[in-house]
């Protein structure tokens, strides 16, 4: 049994085939990043939105068109989004056994998140500068 | 249950409906319903953004929906949501320096997310008022 041979790649070439790329832990290490940039956007945020609340029209889009204001809410979203779908990913790859299903679902998620975070930056600027 | 000494002292498994899971189980799990949990609440933020990109009309659609009574309720639980995630976050980063790890430190930090996260939703509403 042990002896059949099922293929005539080498136990090298095939290792080398499986070969790391070094980036093993790449998506660990952006999710911790991410989570660590969120720390302080998270506080400012949480903060702006009870100073903002009840607001109307015209005191968010003043708010919002603050230099730093705008700044500080573009990083909230594009770091955010970033984080969300590095996390929806782990729950999908934990959760779905399918792989067409959890590749699908992954995917989908991935171009929903910056599709949402594009609009939301997009959107941003044309407050702080005007339409 | 087996009358049988050998399967009496046998580890059980943890499985979800036989197990009663201890808290901090519970907060692993909350973590992630939480995690996906805001990022549905983004897509609302992304709205609010857009409608104020889109004009005062586009805004009042927003503002009519975020003000009603469901609108609070969804604002209470993202709140809520947020600073959970944002606690309990913060120890996942202490876990993976290593740090918290015996059992006793992490049913202290147990408690000490579940207060943290109330006192700090209940402070941002107040401030809100």
């Amino acid at each position: 049994m042990a002896n059949t041979i099922k293929s005539l790649r080498s136990p090298l070439g095939r290792a080398r085939g499986l070969g790391s790329a070094k980036e093993g832990a790449h998506h660990w290490w952006a999710q911790r990043l991410t989570a660590i940039a969120l720390i302080p956007l998270t506080i400012w945020f949480a903060y702006s939105l009870a100073s903002l609340a009840g607001g109307s029209y015209a005191d968010f889009t003043a708010w919002l068109s603050a230099p730093i204001n705008a700044t500080l809410m573009i990083l909230v979203v594009s770091v955010a989004f970033h984080h969300a779908q590095l996390g929806m990913q782990v729950v999908f790859e934990d959760y779905v056994s399918s792989h067409a299903l959890r590749t699908g679902t992954i995917i989908a998620v991935k171009f929903a998140c910056a599709a949402f975070a594009a609009l939301s930056i997009v959107s941003i600027l044309v407050v702080a500068f005007g339409r | 249950m087996s009358s049988s000494a050998k399967s009496a002292i046998r580890p059980l498994s943890p499985h979800l409906q036989v197990y009663r899971l201890p808290l901090t189980a519970i907060l692993s799990i909350t973590h992630r319903i939480t995690g996906i949990g805001l990022s549905a609440g983004l897509l609302l933020l992304a709205w609010w953004l857009a409608a104020a990109a889109y004009g005062p009309d586009a805004y009042a659609a927003y503002a009519k929906v975020a003000g009603s009574w469901l609108g609070y309720l969804v604002w209470f639980g993202f709140s809520l949501a947020l600073y959970f995630h944002l606690c309990n976050g913060i120890r996942h980063l202490f876990w993976d320096m290593g740090k918290g790890f015996e059992i006793a430190q992490a049913q202290r930090s147990d408690k000490l997310v579940i207060i943290a996260a109330i006192v700090l939703t209940v402070l941002t509403w107040l401030a809100a008022m």
